[in-house]
C-alpha cells in the first residue's frame, strides 16, 4: 500500500476509524442506553442496509460513476416479494425472482450508462422515480407482513444473547468479497484505473463498458437482496421502503474517503463512514431526534464528508513539502566519462 | 559560480541564483539565466535536468525556495502566472492545458475576452483575431470548434497561438516542436524570427538539436538541476552541445541494425473508417521496422487508434500473426499480441495520478496474476525491471507518476508496453519530449526489439528519426496512404514530397 495517492486516502480512512471510535465510546460513556445489547443489535441491524448497498457502491464511485436507483431498487424488490407472497408464492421461489429483478434492474441502469454514454447522476435519478413508481403499481399501498416465521427470525434475530445479528455473518463474507475484489484483484485495480483517467484505462486494454456494467447489475442485485432483506427486518413489505436509503449510502461511502471524483478510496473507509453514519443515526434516535433534523445531519455529513478528505489531502501534501530538509540521493544517471 | 555575461543591451528577464525543490528532488540550485531583447536563447538538459521547472519559475508558476527573478534589472515577485502574464511574459508550457469544453477561439482569449458594450463579450472579434493567428501560423483550425478532439499537434499549436495573442516582450517556448512536422515547425520559427526583429526575447526549448541550431543564438544548458554553461551557438557543433548536456560523449543516435525481415506480422487490408482515412493497407514484417510520415493531421494516429481497437474501423480488416482482430477491442488485440504507445502521454498513455509501478503494472493485469489475485511481488519486480531498463529517473517507484518530468514520463509509458513482450509494436510519436541521450536509448531499443522479431510500426513528425531507423517508409497524405519508400530511396525531399501530396504515387 505504498502507492501515494492510496497512503492519503489511507490516511482519511484512519481519520473516519478514529472518529467511529470516539462516537462509539463517548456514546458508551454519555448516552442512556446505548450501550446494552438490545440497542447495540438495533444499531447494526438498521445500518446493515446502509452496509450492504455501501459494498456495491464503494466500487461504483471509485470507477466513477454513482447509482442513486438503489433504493428504489430495494423497494422494488420488497413490494414484488410482498405482491408475490400475497399471490400465495413459496418465499423459496419470491427471493430468486426478486433478486433477478434486481440484477434487471441494475442491467437497465448500466446499460443506458455504458450503451447510450449517458450520465450515471442523470440515468439513475430518472430510474430512482421509475423503479419507486412500479413499486407503487405492483403493491398499491398495501403492507404485506406475514412472512414465514423462521426467515423474520433470521432477519431480526441475533445470535444468543450477544448483541450479534444473524444477519451481519453474511455481510462480513460479502465484506470480504468485495475487499479481495476491489483492492486484489486486476478487475478492482482496473476499477481505480477507470475512475482516475477513463481514456488511459481503455488505452491499457481494460474494458471500461464491460467493467462498469458489471457493477451496475452488481449493485442492482446487492439493492434487491437489501429490500428483501429490509421486508424481513421489519416485518413489512411496502413499496416506500428504504425511501431516501440513498442519500444514507452516498453520503456514508464519500465520508468513508471514497472521492467523488473517482479513482481513490478503500472499502475499509467506506465500511467505516457507514457505521459511524449508523452510530450517529442511532443516537439521535435514542435523544428524540427527529427525523426531519436526522435528514438535515445526513444531508451536513454529505457536505463534510467531501470537504474532509480534500483537506486531509492538502495537509499531507503541506506536511510532504516540509519534510524535504534531508533529501535521499536519486538514483543518477550514468556519471560523465570524459 | 560563474554568471554568463553578454555584452549589449540590459536583460530583460533574468533568474539569479534560483533553486527550487519539490520534496526531496532538487529540481533547480544556483541557477542563473539572462535573457535579452532581439534574442532567441535555447534551455538544453536531459529528461528531468530542471527545464520546465526553470520556466514555470520564470512565469509565476513557482515560486524560487532561494534566488531572484529580475524583471528590466529589477527584483520581481510572481505570485501567479497572472502576474507574469501582466509583465509581458507570454508561456507555452509543455503539456497543453486547454480546456475541452470551450473552442479553441475562446480557449485563446481565457479570461481576457474583448468586450464590446455592457461587457458582453465580443465574439466577433475572438474569432477574427484567432482565425489571423491560425493564418501566422500556417494551419486550418476553425476557431469555433471545441478543443475536445484536437490531436496533440493541433492542442499545441492552439497553445502557440495562445501564447503569440499578446503583445508579449518574453516569449516562452517549453518543447512547442515536439508534436509538430517539418512544415509546421517551419512556420512557427517564421514567427518567431518576426517576433525577434520586433525586439522579443524568445526562450525556446527543443530536444530537436538541430532547431536549435536553426533558431537560437545563445544556449544554457542544465545538468540535474545544476547550471552548465551559457554561451554563443556560433561555433559550436551538436556533439558539443550533447557534451554539455549528459556529461559524456552520445553513441550513435540511430544505432540502425540490419535484419533480415521474417513472416508478416501485422497485415492491415482496405482499412476504411468514414471521413478520417480511406483504403489503408500495408504489412509490417518480423523484423521490421516500418516508419509511418505524414504531416499532421493525415490520419497517421487514425490508423494507429483503429488497429488497436480503441476506436472502430467501418471497412477492411486487421491481423496479428494471421489472427484477424475483432473490430473495437484492445483487449483481443492486446491477447494478440499487439501494443499501441499512443500519442497523448497524459490523457491515454498514463494515469498520472496512479504509481509508476502501477501504471505499468496496468497493462499486465492479466498476467502478474496468482489464484485470481494481483501478484504484487511480480507485478512490482516487472515494472522496476522495465523503470530501470528505460532509465526512468524517479524518486520511488511508489511515487505518482505525474510527478516526473515530461520526457520521464514517455519512458514509463513504453515501459509498460514493452512490458507485455508484444509481437508487434506501434508507436506513435516514440521520442516524443524524450532527450538525445534518451532518444538514441529508445532507438536502440527498438532496434533491439526488431532483432528479436518483433514487428515495428513507427509514426513520428522526426524525419530524420523516420529516415534513421525505419526499413521502410510509408507515407500518408489526407486519410490515404501515398507512398511507400524504401530505406534506400528514403530521403527527406522523397517523403516530404509524398507528405504534401506532390508526389506521382
Ligand atoms: N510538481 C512536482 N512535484 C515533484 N517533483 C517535480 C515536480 N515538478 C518537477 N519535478 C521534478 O523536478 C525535476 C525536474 O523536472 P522538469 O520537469 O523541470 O524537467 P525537464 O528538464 O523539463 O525535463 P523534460 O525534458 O523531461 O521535460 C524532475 O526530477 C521532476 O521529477
Ligand atoms: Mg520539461
Amino acid at each position: 500500500m505504498a502507492d501515494s495517492s492510496l497512503s492519503r486516502a489511507v490516511r482519511w480512512d484512519t481519520v473516519v476509524g478514529a472518529l467511529l471510535v470516539v462516537v462509539l465510546l463517548l456514546s458508551f460513556g454519555f448516552v442512556d442506553g446505548f450501550g446494552n445489547s438490545l440497542n447495540l443489535s438495533f444499531l447494526i441491524g438498521n445500518t446493515l442496509p446502509i452496509a450492504l448497498i455501501a459494498l456495491p457502491m464503494t466500487l461504483l464511485v471509485v470507477a466513477g460513476e454513482i447509482d442513486l436507483s438503489v433504493a428504489s431498487t430495494a423497494g422494488l424488490s420488497g413490494a414484488v416479494m410482498g405482491a408475490l407472497w400475497n399471490q400465495g408464492m413459496t418465499i423459496e421461489t419470491i427471493i430468486p425472482i426478486c433478486l433477478v429483478l434486481g440484477v434487471l434492474c441494475g442491467l437497465v441502469n448500466g446499460l443506458l450508462v455504458t450503451r447510450l454514454g449517458l450520465p450515471s447522476l442523470a440515468v439513475t435519478i430518472g430510474t430512482m422515480a421509475a423503479y419507486r413508481g412500479i413499486a407503487q403499481i405492483v403493491l398499491g399501498s398495501d403492507a404485506v407482513t406475514d412472512f414465514p416465521s423462521q426467515y423474520l427470525d433470521f432477519a431480526a434475530g441475533r445470535i444468543g444473547d450477544t448483541f450479534v445479528p444473524y444477519a451481519l455473518l453474511p455481510f462480513l463474507v460479502l465484506l470480504a468479497i468485495a475487499v479481495v475484489a476491489l483492492h486484489a484483484t486486476p478487475f478492482g485495480r482496473a476499477l481505480f484505473a477507470i475512475g482516475a483517467s477513463e481514456e488511459a484505462a481503455r488505452f491499457a486494454g481494460i474494458r471500461v463498458k464491460r467493467q462498469k456494467l458489471l457493477l451496475f447489475v452488481l449493485t442492482g442485485l446487492l439493492s434487491s437482496l437489501t429490500g428483501i432483506f429490509w421486508a424481513l427486518h421489519y416485518a413489512s413489505a411496502r413499496y416506500d421502503n428504504a425511501t431516501g436509503l440513498e442519500l444514507s449510502v452516498v453520503a456514508a461511502v464519500l465520508l468513508g474517503g471514497i472521492d467523488f471524483d473517482g479513482g481513490k478510496g478503500t472499502l475499509g473507509g467506506a465500511v467505516a463512514g457507514v457505521f459511524l453514519l449508523g452510530a450517529l443515526q442511532n443516537v439521535m434516535s435514542l435523544q428524540d431526534v427527529s427525523a426531519q433534523s436526522q435528514i438535515v445531519v445526513t444531508g451536513v455529513l454529505l457536505v463534510l464528508s467531501v470537504l474532509g478528505p480534500r483537506v486531509a489531502r492538502q495537509i499531507a501534501v503541506a506536511r510532504a513539502g516540509r519534510r524535504a530538509a534531508a533529501p535521499p540521493p536519486l538514483p543518477k544517471t550514468p556519471a560523465p566519462t570524459s | 559560480m560563474t554568471h554568463p555575461s553578454d555584452t549589449g543591451p540590459a536583460p530583460v528577464l533574468a533568474l539569479r541564483d534560483v533553486s527550487k525543490s519539490f520534496g526531496a528532488v532538487r529540481a533547480l540550485r544556483d541557477v542563473s539565466l539572462e535573457l535579452f531583447p532581439g534574442e532567441v536563447h535555447a534551455l538544453a538538459g536531459e529528461n528531468g535536468a530542471g527545464k520546465s521547472t526553470l520556466i514555470k519559475t520564470l512565469a509565476g508558476v513557482h515560486r524560487p525556495d532561494a534566488g531572484q527573478v529580475l524583471l528590466d534589472g529589477e527584483p520581481v515577485v510572481f505570485h501567479g502566472p497572472g502576474d507574469a502574464r501582466d509583465a509581458g511574459i507570454a508561456v507555452i508550457y509543455q503539456e497543453p492545458t486547454l480546456f475541452p469544453d470551450l473552442s479553441i477561439a475562446e480557449n485563446i482569449f481565457m479570461g481576457r475576452q474583448p468586450r464590446r458594450a455592457l461587457g458582453r463579450i465580443d465574439h466577433k472579434a475572438t474569432h477574427s483575431v484567432t482565425a489571423d493567428l491560425m493564418r501566422r501560423l500556417g494551419v486550418d483550425l476553425d476557431p469555433d470548434r471545441p478543443a475536445r478532439g484536437l490531436s496533440i499537434a493541433d492542442q499545441q499549436i492552439v497553445e502557440i497561438a495562445k501564447a503569440l495573442s499578446f503583445d508579449a516582450r518574453v516569449l516562452i517556448m517549453d518543447e512547442p516542436t515536439a508534436a509538430l512536422t517539418g512544415s509546421e515547425v517551419a512556420r512557427l520559427f517564421g514567427v518567431v524570427r518576426a517576433l525577434r526583429e520586433e525586439g522579443a526575447a524568445v526562450l525556446f526549448i527543443s530536444h530537436r538539436l538541430e532547431e536549435i541550431f536553426q533558431i537560437c543564438r545563445r544556449v544554457t544548458t542544465l545538468r540535474d538541476g545544476a547550471w552548465i554553461s551559457s554561451e554563443l551557438l556560433d561555433g559550436m557543433t551538436e556533439d558539443d552541445l550533447v557534451r554539455r548536456m549528459v556529461g559524456r560523449d552520445l553513441d550513435e543516435l540511430y544505432p540502425k541494425q540490419e535484419v533480415t525481415p521474417g513472416e508478416v506480422a501485422l497485415s492491415v487490408r482496405r482499412l476504411t473508417r468514414e471521413g478520417v482515412f480511406t483504403d489503408v493497407s500495408f504489412e509490417v514484417r518480423r523484423g521490421e521496422i516500418v516508419g509511418l510520415a505524414g504531416l499532421v493531421g493525415a490520419g497517421r494516429t487514425e490508423v494507429a487508434r483503429a488497429v488497436f481497437g480503441v476506436d472502430r474501423w467501418d471497412a477492411g480488416e486487421v491481423e496479428v500473426d494471421g489472427q484477424a482482430l475483432v473490430n473495437g477491442a484492445p483487449s483481443t488485440a492486446m491477447a494478440a499480441g499487439l501494443a499501441l504507445v499512443p500519442e497523448d502521454r497524459r490523457a491515454q498513455g498514463l494515469v498520472m495520478d496512479m504509481s509508476i509501478e502501477r501504471n505499468i503494472g496496468l497493462t499486465g493485469l492479466r498476467t502478474t496474476v496468482k489464484a485470481g489475485l494481483v501478484d504484487r511481488g511480480a507485478e512490482r519486480s516487472r515494472s522496476l525491471d522495465w523503470a530501470v531498463r528505460l532509465q526512468v529517473k524517479y524518486a520511488r517507484i511508489a511515487d505518482a507518476v505525474g510527478t516526473l518530468s515530461g520526457g520521464n514520463q514517455q519512458k514509463v509509458v513504453l515501459a509498460k508496453w514493452l512490458a507485455t513482450g508484444p509481437k508487434v509494436l506501434i508507436v506513435d510519436e516514440p521520442t516524443r519530449g524524450i532527450d538525445v541521450g534518451t532518444k538514441a536509448e529508445v532507438h536502440r531499443l527498438l532496434s533491439q526489439l526488431a532483432a528479436d522479431g518483433v514487428a515495428v510500426l513507427m509514426i513520428s513528425s522526426d524525419l530524420p528519426e523516420v529516415l534513421g531507423m525505419a526499413d521502410r517508409v510509408l507515407v500518408m497524405h489526407e486519410g490515404r496512404l501515398t507512398a511507400e519508400i524504401p530505406r534506400a530511396e528514403a530521403t527527406e525531399e522523397t517523403v516530404m514530397a509524398a507528405a504534401t501530396g506532390r508526389a506521382a504515387a
